[in-house]
Protein backbone atom coordinates (compact mmCIF):
# COMPACT_ATOMS: atom_id res chain seq x y z
CA UNK A 1 0.00 0.00 0.00
CA UNK A 2 1.13 3.21 -0.74
CA UNK A 3 1.98 5.23 2.09
CA UNK A 4 0.64 9.15 2.10
CA UNK A 5 3.28 11.39 2.69
CA UNK A 6 2.63 12.54 6.35
CA UNK A 7 2.05 16.52 6.45
CA UNK A 8 1.32 16.98 9.92
CA UNK A 9 2.78 18.72 12.66
CA UNK A 10 4.61 15.71 13.84
CA UNK A 11 5.48 14.17 10.47
CA UNK A 12 7.04 17.61 9.58
CA UNK A 13 8.82 17.85 12.62
CA UNK A 14 10.36 14.34 12.18
CA UNK A 15 11.14 14.66 8.48
CA UNK A 16 13.22 17.98 9.67
CA UNK A 17 15.43 15.49 12.13
CA UNK A 18 15.44 14.08 15.45
CA UNK A 19 18.55 15.79 16.38
CA UNK A 20 19.24 14.24 19.95
CA UNK A 21 19.52 18.25 20.95
CA UNK A 22 16.23 19.25 20.06
CA UNK A 23 13.65 20.43 22.63
CA UNK A 24 10.75 22.86 23.21
CA UNK A 25 11.33 24.30 26.87
CA UNK A 26 9.85 26.94 29.67
CA UNK A 27 11.43 27.74 33.18
CA UNK A 28 9.22 24.72 34.51
CA UNK A 29 9.69 21.77 31.99
CA UNK A 30 11.19 20.75 28.86
CA UNK A 31 10.16 18.48 26.01
CA UNK A 32 12.77 16.55 24.57
CA UNK A 33 11.57 15.94 20.63
CA UNK A 34 13.24 12.51 20.70
CA UNK A 35 11.92 11.31 23.64
CA UNK A 36 8.20 12.65 22.74
CA UNK A 37 8.81 10.30 19.42
CA UNK A 38 9.09 7.20 21.69
CA UNK A 39 6.34 8.03 23.99
CA UNK A 40 3.82 6.79 21.33
CA UNK A 41 1.54 4.88 23.50
CA UNK A 42 -2.98 3.42 23.26
CA UNK A 43 -4.16 5.54 20.55
CA UNK A 44 -6.26 8.39 21.24
CA UNK A 45 -10.09 8.81 21.38
CA UNK A 46 -9.88 11.87 19.89
CA UNK A 47 -9.25 11.18 16.23
CA UNK A 48 -11.83 13.14 14.74
CA UNK A 49 -12.62 15.01 17.13
CA UNK A 50 -12.80 18.95 17.86
CA UNK A 51 -10.33 19.42 20.75
CA UNK A 52 -9.70 22.51 22.98
CA UNK A 53 -6.27 22.73 24.73
CA UNK A 54 -6.20 24.50 27.99
CA UNK A 55 -3.15 24.98 30.19
CA UNK A 56 -1.64 27.99 31.95
CA UNK A 57 1.91 26.72 30.92
CA UNK A 58 2.72 26.65 27.18
CA UNK A 59 4.74 23.50 26.66
CA UNK A 60 2.06 21.36 27.67
CA UNK A 61 -0.09 23.19 24.45
CA UNK A 62 2.84 22.31 22.73
CA UNK A 63 2.85 18.61 23.48
CA UNK A 64 -0.88 18.48 22.78
CA UNK A 65 -0.30 20.30 19.53
CA UNK A 66 2.26 17.60 18.38
CA UNK A 67 -0.05 14.49 19.54
CA UNK A 68 -3.06 15.80 17.59
CA UNK A 69 -2.22 17.67 14.85
CA UNK A 70 -3.35 15.56 11.89
CA UNK A 71 -5.54 13.12 13.81
CA UNK A 72 -8.27 15.95 15.87
CA UNK A 73 -10.83 16.99 13.31
CA UNK A 74 -10.14 20.58 14.51
CA UNK A 75 -7.75 21.83 17.59
CA UNK A 76 -8.69 25.40 19.26
CA UNK A 77 -5.68 26.94 21.11
CA UNK A 78 -7.05 28.58 24.06
CA UNK A 79 -4.45 31.34 25.70
CA UNK A 80 -4.57 31.65 29.28
CA UNK A 81 -6.28 34.52 29.50
CA UNK A 82 -9.49 33.67 27.86
CA UNK A 83 -11.88 34.91 30.65
CA UNK A 84 -14.18 31.47 32.57
CA UNK A 85 -17.15 32.85 31.44
CA UNK A 86 -16.59 32.65 28.09
CA UNK A 87 -14.91 29.34 27.61
CA UNK A 88 -19.03 27.38 27.61
CA UNK A 89 -19.45 29.84 24.84
CA UNK A 90 -16.56 29.19 23.30
CA UNK A 91 -16.64 25.49 22.93
CA UNK A 92 -20.42 26.04 21.59
CA UNK A 93 -18.99 27.73 18.62
CA UNK A 94 -16.11 25.51 17.81
CA UNK A 95 -18.36 22.22 18.65
CA UNK A 96 -16.02 21.32 20.69
CA UNK A 97 -15.86 17.19 21.80
CA UNK A 98 -13.31 17.16 24.42
CA UNK A 99 -10.78 19.42 26.47
CA UNK A 100 -7.34 18.69 26.63
CA UNK A 101 -4.60 19.65 29.40
CA UNK A 102 -3.34 19.45 32.49
CA UNK A 103 -5.66 20.32 34.50
CA UNK A 104 -4.99 24.27 34.12
CA UNK A 105 -6.27 26.75 32.12
CA UNK A 106 -9.66 28.41 31.40
CA UNK A 107 -11.52 25.78 30.98
CA UNK A 108 -10.37 23.98 34.34
CA UNK A 109 -11.33 27.14 35.60
CA UNK A 110 -14.30 26.99 34.36
CA UNK A 111 -15.25 23.66 35.99
CA UNK A 112 -14.43 21.53 32.22
CA UNK A 113 -13.80 17.59 32.56
CA UNK A 114 -10.37 17.71 30.79
CA UNK A 115 -8.40 14.67 29.52
CA UNK A 116 -4.62 14.11 29.88
CA UNK A 117 -2.32 14.76 27.11
CA UNK A 118 -1.10 12.28 24.74
CA UNK A 119 3.05 11.24 25.51
CA UNK A 120 3.69 10.93 22.29
CA UNK A 121 2.86 11.06 18.44
CA UNK A 122 -0.26 9.26 17.43
CA UNK A 123 -0.93 7.21 14.93
CA UNK A 124 -2.69 7.83 11.32
CA UNK A 125 -1.91 11.38 11.42
CA UNK A 126 -3.79 11.76 7.73
CA UNK A 127 -6.76 14.32 8.85
CA UNK A 128 -6.22 17.61 7.62
CA UNK A 129 -6.88 19.22 10.92
CA UNK A 130 -8.15 22.75 11.41
CA UNK A 131 -6.66 25.33 13.60
CA UNK A 132 -8.67 27.51 15.45
CA UNK A 133 -7.07 30.81 16.86
CA UNK A 134 -8.16 33.71 18.72
CA UNK A 135 -8.55 37.15 17.51
CA UNK A 136 -6.09 39.37 19.75
CA UNK A 137 -8.90 42.42 19.68
CA UNK A 138 -12.40 42.16 19.60
CA UNK A 139 -15.21 43.63 21.67
CA UNK A 140 -16.77 41.14 24.39
CA UNK A 141 -16.14 37.69 22.96
CA UNK A 142 -12.92 36.96 20.75
CA UNK A 143 -13.38 35.68 17.20
CA UNK A 144 -12.29 32.91 16.78
CA UNK A 145 -10.06 32.37 12.73
CA UNK A 146 -9.68 29.33 10.98
CA UNK A 147 -6.48 28.47 10.38
CA UNK A 148 -4.63 25.12 8.98
CA UNK A 149 -1.36 24.24 9.30
CA UNK A 150 -0.58 24.88 5.95
CA UNK A 151 -2.12 28.47 5.95
CA UNK A 152 0.24 29.17 9.21
CA UNK A 153 3.32 27.58 7.58
CA UNK A 154 2.74 29.19 4.55
CA UNK A 155 5.20 32.42 5.94
CA UNK A 156 8.15 29.69 6.92
CA UNK A 157 10.86 30.19 3.77
CA UNK A 158 11.22 26.65 2.35
CA UNK A 159 14.77 25.69 3.30
CA UNK A 160 17.58 22.92 4.53
CA UNK A 161 17.25 21.82 8.17
CA UNK A 162 19.10 23.65 10.70
CA UNK A 163 19.17 21.98 13.53
CA UNK A 164 21.26 24.56 15.66
CA UNK A 165 19.06 27.31 16.05
CA UNK A 166 17.41 27.75 19.25
CA UNK A 167 14.38 30.19 18.85
CA UNK A 168 12.57 31.82 21.40
CA UNK A 169 10.14 34.94 22.19
CA UNK A 170 8.96 36.81 24.35
CA UNK A 171 5.15 36.20 22.57
CA UNK A 172 2.60 33.15 23.76
CA UNK A 173 2.75 30.30 21.17
CA UNK A 174 -0.69 30.02 21.50
CA UNK A 175 -1.35 33.49 19.75
CA UNK A 176 -0.54 33.65 16.08
CA UNK A 177 2.47 35.85 16.48
CA UNK A 178 3.97 32.85 18.85
CA UNK A 179 2.77 30.25 16.80
CA UNK A 180 4.83 31.07 14.07
CA UNK A 181 8.13 31.16 15.78
CA UNK A 182 6.62 27.72 17.51
CA UNK A 183 6.04 26.44 13.38
CA UNK A 184 9.41 27.69 12.31
CA UNK A 185 11.32 26.04 15.27
CA UNK A 186 9.68 22.47 14.33
CA UNK A 187 9.59 22.65 10.84
CA UNK A 188 12.76 23.80 10.44
CA UNK A 189 14.62 21.36 12.15
CA UNK A 190 15.28 23.67 15.49
CA UNK A 191 14.94 24.17 19.04
CA UNK A 192 12.24 26.79 21.32
CA UNK A 193 12.76 28.01 24.45
CA UNK A 194 9.28 29.77 25.52
CA UNK A 195 8.45 32.29 27.86
CA UNK A 196 7.05 31.59 30.93
CA UNK A 197 4.19 33.65 32.85
CA UNK A 198 5.91 35.73 36.00
CA UNK A 199 9.02 35.18 35.37
CA UNK A 200 11.12 38.32 35.49
CA UNK A 201 12.65 39.14 31.62
CA UNK A 202 16.31 39.48 33.33
CA UNK A 203 15.61 36.07 34.28
CA UNK A 204 14.14 35.08 30.95
CA UNK A 205 17.18 36.43 29.16
CA UNK A 206 19.34 34.46 31.27
CA UNK A 207 17.35 31.09 30.63
CA UNK A 208 17.08 32.06 26.87
CA UNK A 209 21.34 32.64 26.67
CA UNK A 210 22.08 29.55 28.41
CA UNK A 211 20.18 27.51 26.04
CA UNK A 212 22.01 29.36 23.20
CA UNK A 213 19.06 31.27 21.72
CA UNK A 214 20.38 32.62 18.28
CA UNK A 215 16.59 33.87 16.81
CA UNK A 216 14.72 35.78 19.71
CA UNK A 217 11.56 37.64 18.51
CA UNK A 218 8.95 39.79 20.04
CA UNK A 219 6.87 43.25 20.07
CA UNK A 220 8.71 46.69 20.05
CA UNK A 221 7.48 46.81 23.49
CA UNK A 222 9.13 43.61 24.57
CA UNK A 223 12.07 44.78 23.19
CA UNK A 224 12.05 48.12 25.22
CA UNK A 225 10.72 46.53 28.23
CA UNK A 226 14.66 44.20 27.15
CA UNK A 227 16.53 47.07 26.88
CA UNK A 228 15.50 48.66 30.07
CA UNK A 229 16.26 45.44 32.23
CA UNK A 230 19.83 45.99 31.84
CA UNK A 231 20.27 42.14 30.95
CA UNK A 232 20.48 42.33 27.25
CA UNK A 233 24.21 41.24 27.29
CA UNK A 234 22.63 38.01 28.49
CA UNK A 235 21.67 37.10 25.07
CA UNK A 236 23.85 36.95 21.92
CA UNK A 237 21.15 36.40 19.04
CA UNK A 238 22.09 36.73 15.35
CA UNK A 239 18.49 37.76 14.83
CA UNK A 240 16.15 39.55 16.25
CA UNK A 241 12.39 40.40 14.94
CA UNK A 242 9.69 42.79 15.99
CA UNK A 243 6.28 42.44 14.94
CA UNK A 244 3.16 43.03 16.72
CA UNK A 245 3.10 46.44 16.74
CA UNK A 246 4.34 49.39 14.71
CA UNK A 247 8.29 49.17 15.03
CA UNK A 248 9.27 52.84 15.29
CA UNK A 249 12.30 54.25 13.91
CA UNK A 250 13.38 54.95 18.05
CA UNK A 251 13.23 51.51 19.14
CA UNK A 252 15.36 50.04 15.82
CA UNK A 253 17.94 52.25 16.36
CA UNK A 254 18.51 51.13 20.04
CA UNK A 255 18.37 47.72 19.29
CA UNK A 256 20.54 48.35 16.20
CA UNK A 257 23.09 50.05 18.77
CA UNK A 258 22.27 46.93 21.50
CA UNK A 259 22.97 44.27 18.78
CA UNK A 260 25.61 45.35 15.97
CA UNK A 261 26.41 43.24 13.61
CA UNK A 262 23.01 41.50 13.92
CA UNK A 263 20.16 41.17 11.63
CA UNK A 264 17.12 43.19 13.11
CA UNK A 265 13.87 42.87 10.78
CA UNK A 266 10.13 43.99 11.50
CA UNK A 267 7.41 42.47 10.16
CA UNK A 268 3.82 42.90 9.55
CA UNK A 269 1.24 40.47 10.41
CA UNK A 270 -2.40 39.59 11.99
CA UNK A 271 -3.81 36.87 13.09
CA UNK A 272 -6.32 37.32 10.06
CA UNK A 273 -4.25 38.25 7.38
CA UNK A 274 -1.35 36.19 8.45
CA UNK A 275 2.60 37.33 7.85
CA UNK A 276 2.58 40.05 5.30
CA UNK A 277 5.97 41.38 4.91
CA UNK A 278 9.38 41.85 6.35
CA UNK A 279 11.20 44.98 6.36
CA UNK A 280 15.17 44.25 6.46
CA UNK A 281 16.79 47.87 6.35
CA UNK A 282 16.29 49.30 10.02
CA UNK A 283 13.61 51.74 8.62
CA UNK A 284 10.47 51.97 10.07
CA UNK A 285 7.77 51.84 7.36
CA UNK A 286 7.75 50.02 4.48
CA UNK A 287 9.09 50.57 1.01
CA UNK A 288 6.66 51.97 -2.10
CA UNK A 289 8.04 49.33 -4.05
CA UNK A 290 6.25 46.81 -1.74
CA UNK A 291 2.84 47.87 -3.00
CA UNK A 292 1.68 45.88 -6.07
CA UNK A 293 5.16 44.60 -6.42
CA UNK A 294 5.46 40.84 -8.16
CA UNK A 295 6.98 38.18 -6.46
CA UNK A 296 6.13 39.45 -2.44
CA UNK A 297 4.53 35.96 -1.04
CA UNK A 298 1.70 38.43 0.25
CA UNK A 299 -0.01 40.84 -2.23
CA UNK A 300 -0.23 44.31 -0.72
CA UNK A 301 -2.95 47.14 -1.41
CA UNK A 302 -3.85 50.37 -0.13
CA UNK A 303 -7.24 51.18 0.04
CA UNK A 304 -8.54 54.80 1.07
CA UNK A 305 -5.24 54.52 2.65
CA UNK A 306 -5.12 51.56 4.78
CA UNK A 307 -3.27 48.56 4.13
CA UNK A 308 -5.12 45.08 2.52
CA UNK A 309 -3.40 41.84 1.98
CA UNK A 310 -3.74 38.81 -0.23
CA UNK A 311 -1.92 35.68 0.65
CA UNK A 312 -1.99 32.11 0.89
CA UNK A 313 -1.84 32.51 4.54
CA UNK A 314 -4.70 34.42 5.39
CA UNK A 315 -7.20 32.88 7.49
CA UNK A 316 -9.90 30.89 5.44
CA UNK A 317 -12.74 32.73 7.43
CA UNK A 318 -14.21 33.41 10.80
CA UNK A 319 -15.93 30.46 12.98
CA UNK A 320 -19.71 31.20 13.28
CA UNK A 321 -21.59 34.08 11.78
CA UNK A 322 -19.15 37.27 13.21
CA UNK A 323 -18.17 38.63 9.33
CA UNK A 324 -16.44 38.35 6.54
CA UNK A 325 -12.16 38.07 7.13
CA UNK A 326 -11.63 39.18 3.37
CA UNK A 327 -13.06 41.44 0.52
CA UNK A 328 -14.76 40.16 -2.89
CA UNK A 329 -10.62 39.90 -4.45
CA UNK A 330 -9.73 37.92 -1.35
CA UNK A 331 -8.01 40.76 0.01
CA UNK A 332 -7.69 41.02 4.38
CA UNK A 333 -8.55 44.73 5.44
CA UNK A 334 -6.30 44.92 7.94
CA UNK A 335 -7.51 48.57 9.30
CA UNK A 336 -3.92 49.71 9.38
CA UNK A 337 -3.72 53.51 8.62
CA UNK A 338 -0.68 54.01 6.10
CA UNK A 339 0.76 57.73 4.93
CA UNK A 340 3.05 57.97 2.25
CA UNK A 341 6.32 59.83 3.45
CA UNK A 342 8.44 60.18 0.04
CA UNK A 343 9.73 56.56 -0.93
CA UNK A 344 8.13 55.07 2.18
CA UNK A 345 4.95 53.75 3.44
CA UNK A 346 4.66 54.69 7.44
CA UNK A 347 2.24 53.17 9.74
CA UNK A 348 -0.26 55.98 11.05
CA UNK A 349 -2.59 54.33 13.55
CA UNK A 350 -5.41 51.98 13.05
CA UNK A 351 -8.91 53.46 10.97
CA UNK A 352 -11.20 52.35 13.77
CA UNK A 353 -9.55 53.79 16.42
CA UNK A 354 -7.72 50.94 18.02
CA UNK A 355 -5.43 50.68 20.43
CA UNK A 356 -2.42 48.48 20.34
CA UNK A 357 -1.01 48.74 24.05
CA UNK A 358 2.15 46.63 23.62
CA UNK A 359 0.36 43.88 21.27
CA UNK A 360 -2.89 43.89 22.91
CA UNK A 361 -5.75 45.51 20.96
CA UNK A 362 -8.44 47.57 22.45
CA UNK A 363 -11.60 48.44 20.73
CA UNK A 364 -12.82 52.07 22.37
CA UNK A 365 -16.27 51.62 21.45
CA UNK A 366 -15.98 48.32 24.43
CA UNK A 367 -14.26 50.93 26.92
CA UNK A 368 -16.89 53.58 26.38
CA UNK A 369 -19.48 51.42 26.67
CA UNK A 370 -18.54 50.52 30.17
CA UNK A 371 -17.93 54.50 31.05
CA UNK A 372 -21.72 55.35 29.99
CA UNK A 373 -22.86 53.12 32.14
CA UNK A 374 -21.99 55.96 34.90
CA UNK A 375 -24.91 57.76 35.48
CA UNK A 376 -23.03 61.28 34.95
CA UNK A 377 -21.66 60.44 31.67
CA UNK A 378 -23.18 61.72 29.15
CA UNK A 379 -20.87 60.91 26.11
CA UNK A 380 -17.34 59.08 26.59
CA UNK A 381 -14.77 58.98 23.89
CA UNK A 382 -11.30 56.60 24.15
CA UNK A 383 -8.17 56.80 22.10
CA UNK A 384 -4.89 56.32 21.87
CA UNK A 385 -1.79 57.93 23.93
CA UNK A 386 1.24 57.72 22.77
CA UNK A 387 3.78 55.67 25.26
CA UNK A 388 7.26 55.21 25.27
CA UNK A 389 7.31 52.02 27.30
CA UNK A 390 3.82 50.70 25.47
CA UNK A 391 3.83 52.17 22.17
CA UNK A 392 0.12 53.48 22.94
CA UNK A 393 -2.02 53.25 26.06
CA UNK A 394 -5.90 53.81 26.65
CA UNK A 395 -7.31 57.73 27.43
CA UNK A 396 -10.52 59.08 27.46
CA UNK A 397 -12.53 61.94 27.56
CA UNK A 398 -16.23 62.88 28.80
CA UNK A 399 -18.90 65.06 28.75
CA UNK A 400 -20.70 65.07 32.06
CA UNK A 401 -24.37 65.76 32.10
CA UNK A 402 -25.42 69.46 33.65
CA UNK A 403 -26.62 67.55 36.89
CA UNK A 404 -23.56 66.04 37.33
CA UNK A 405 -21.21 66.37 40.66
CA UNK A 406 -17.58 67.18 40.86
CA UNK A 407 -15.63 65.83 37.93
CA UNK A 408 -12.89 64.06 40.46
CA UNK A 409 -15.54 62.08 42.07
CA UNK A 410 -17.08 61.21 38.57
CA UNK A 411 -13.20 60.25 37.32
CA UNK A 412 -12.12 58.59 40.20
CA UNK A 413 -15.98 55.94 40.35
CA UNK A 414 -15.09 55.80 36.68
CA UNK A 415 -11.77 54.45 36.94
CA UNK A 416 -13.07 52.20 39.74
CA UNK A 417 -15.92 50.81 36.93
CA UNK A 418 -13.55 50.44 34.09
CA UNK A 419 -10.73 48.39 36.35
CA UNK A 420 -14.14 46.40 38.01
CA UNK A 421 -15.55 45.26 34.14
CA UNK A 422 -12.04 45.44 31.98
CA UNK A 423 -8.69 43.56 32.09
CA UNK A 424 -5.59 46.26 33.56
CA UNK A 425 -4.63 47.20 29.95
CA UNK A 426 -8.14 48.23 28.83
CA UNK A 427 -8.71 50.72 31.39
CA UNK A 428 -8.07 54.67 30.49
CA UNK A 429 -4.81 55.69 31.82
CA UNK A 430 -6.39 59.58 32.28
CA UNK A 431 -9.53 60.73 31.85
CA UNK A 432 -10.13 64.34 30.85
CA UNK A 433 -13.39 66.46 30.97
CA UNK A 434 -14.77 68.07 28.23
CA UNK A 435 -17.79 70.29 26.66
CA UNK A 436 -18.04 68.39 23.54
CA UNK A 437 -17.32 65.32 21.81
CA UNK A 438 -18.04 65.44 17.88
CA UNK A 439 -20.50 62.45 17.08
CA UNK A 440 -20.76 61.54 13.16
CA UNK A 441 -24.05 61.74 11.49
CA UNK A 442 -24.23 58.30 12.05
CA UNK A 443 -24.79 58.70 15.59
CA UNK A 444 -21.05 57.36 16.33
CA UNK A 445 -18.43 58.94 17.95
CA UNK A 446 -15.84 60.28 15.58
CA UNK A 447 -12.42 58.94 15.49
CA UNK A 448 -9.72 60.59 14.11
CA UNK A 449 -6.96 58.49 13.23
CA UNK A 450 -5.19 57.12 16.38
CA UNK B 1 7.22 67.72 46.48
CA UNK B 2 10.52 67.24 44.55
CA UNK B 3 10.72 65.43 41.60
CA UNK B 4 12.28 62.38 43.35
CA UNK B 5 9.61 62.17 45.63
CA UNK B 6 6.34 62.78 43.21
CA UNK B 7 8.00 59.79 41.04
CA UNK B 8 8.48 57.44 44.12
CA UNK B 9 4.71 58.56 45.50
CA UNK B 10 3.32 57.48 41.80
CA UNK B 11 5.66 54.63 41.51
CA UNK B 12 3.91 53.15 44.68
CA UNK B 13 0.10 54.79 43.68
CA UNK B 14 0.31 53.19 40.38
CA UNK B 15 2.10 49.68 41.54
CA UNK B 16 -0.88 49.87 44.43
CA UNK B 17 -3.81 50.47 42.19
CA UNK B 18 -2.41 47.50 39.56
CA UNK B 19 -2.44 44.86 43.09
CA UNK B 20 1.75 44.52 42.03
CA UNK B 21 3.88 43.89 44.76
CA UNK B 22 7.17 46.30 44.58
CA UNK B 23 10.17 45.78 46.13
CA UNK B 24 11.84 48.60 48.21
CA UNK B 25 12.42 51.35 46.12
CA UNK B 26 15.70 51.81 45.76
CA UNK B 27 18.41 53.76 43.23
CA UNK B 28 19.89 50.67 42.00
CA UNK B 29 17.15 48.70 42.04
CA UNK B 30 16.60 47.83 38.06
CA UNK B 31 12.92 48.40 36.81
CA UNK B 32 12.95 45.14 35.27
CA UNK B 33 13.02 43.24 38.99
CA UNK B 34 10.73 46.19 40.76
CA UNK B 35 7.54 44.25 40.39
CA UNK B 36 6.25 46.74 37.99
CA UNK B 37 5.05 45.74 34.88
CA UNK B 38 5.18 47.73 31.30
CA UNK B 39 1.68 48.83 32.00
CA UNK B 40 2.90 49.87 35.43
CA UNK B 41 5.61 51.84 33.74
CA UNK B 42 3.36 53.38 30.78
CA UNK B 43 1.12 54.49 33.63
CA UNK B 44 3.30 55.87 35.36
CA UNK B 45 4.85 58.21 32.55
CA UNK B 46 1.23 59.22 31.63
CA UNK B 47 0.90 60.31 35.10
CA UNK B 48 3.97 62.13 35.16
CA UNK B 49 3.29 63.68 32.32
CA UNK B 50 -0.23 65.06 33.62
CA UNK B 51 0.57 65.53 37.15
CA UNK B 52 4.26 67.07 36.44
CA UNK B 53 4.03 68.30 33.05
CA UNK B 54 7.32 66.45 32.47
CA UNK B 55 8.29 64.39 29.29
CA UNK B 56 11.76 63.19 29.15
CA UNK B 57 11.07 60.89 26.52
CA UNK B 58 10.29 63.08 23.62
CA UNK B 59 14.71 64.22 23.17
CA UNK B 60 14.92 60.03 22.88
CA UNK B 61 17.36 59.15 25.92
CA UNK B 62 18.60 55.78 26.45
CA UNK B 63 15.32 53.55 28.21
CA UNK B 64 15.97 53.82 32.03
CA UNK B 65 17.22 50.45 33.85
CA UNK B 66 17.20 50.90 37.26
CA UNK B 67 14.81 53.30 39.67
CA UNK B 68 18.00 55.61 39.75
CA UNK B 69 17.96 55.94 36.14
CA UNK B 70 14.54 57.04 35.88
CA UNK B 71 14.20 59.48 38.12
CA UNK B 72 17.31 60.77 36.90
CA UNK B 73 16.23 61.40 33.37
CA UNK B 74 12.92 63.39 35.17
CA UNK B 75 15.26 65.42 37.46
CA UNK B 76 17.34 66.40 33.99
CA UNK B 77 14.32 67.95 32.51
CA UNK B 78 12.42 69.61 35.52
Amino acid sequence: MKMLPDHSLWGRTEAAGLARSRFVADAAGRLDLQGFAKGAGAATTLRGQSVMISADRQLPAVQALLALDGVARRVLLCPPDLRPDDVEAVMAEANVDAVVGDGTGPAARAGMPMQPIPAGPQPGRTNATEWLLFTSGTTGRPKLVVHSLASLAGPLQEGPAATDLVWSTFYDVRRYGGLQILLRALLGGGSLVLSQSGEKMGEFLHRAGQAGVTHLLGTPSHWRLVLMSGAADQVTPQYVRLSGEVADQVILDKLAAAFPQVAIVHAFASTEAGVGFEVKDGLAGFPVSYVGAAGMAAEIRIVDGSLRLRSSRTGSRYLGDRGTLADADGFVDTGDVVERVGDRYLFAGRREGIVNVGGQKVHPEEVEAVMARHPAVQVARVFARSSPVTGAIVAAEVVMRSDAPAFATVRDELLDLCRSALPPHKVPASIRQVDSIAIAPSGKVTRPRA
Amino acid sequence: MSVRSAILQQMTDTAAQQKKTLAPLTDGLKLAESGMDSLCLALIVAALDDNLGLDPFGSNPPFPVTVGDFITLYENVA
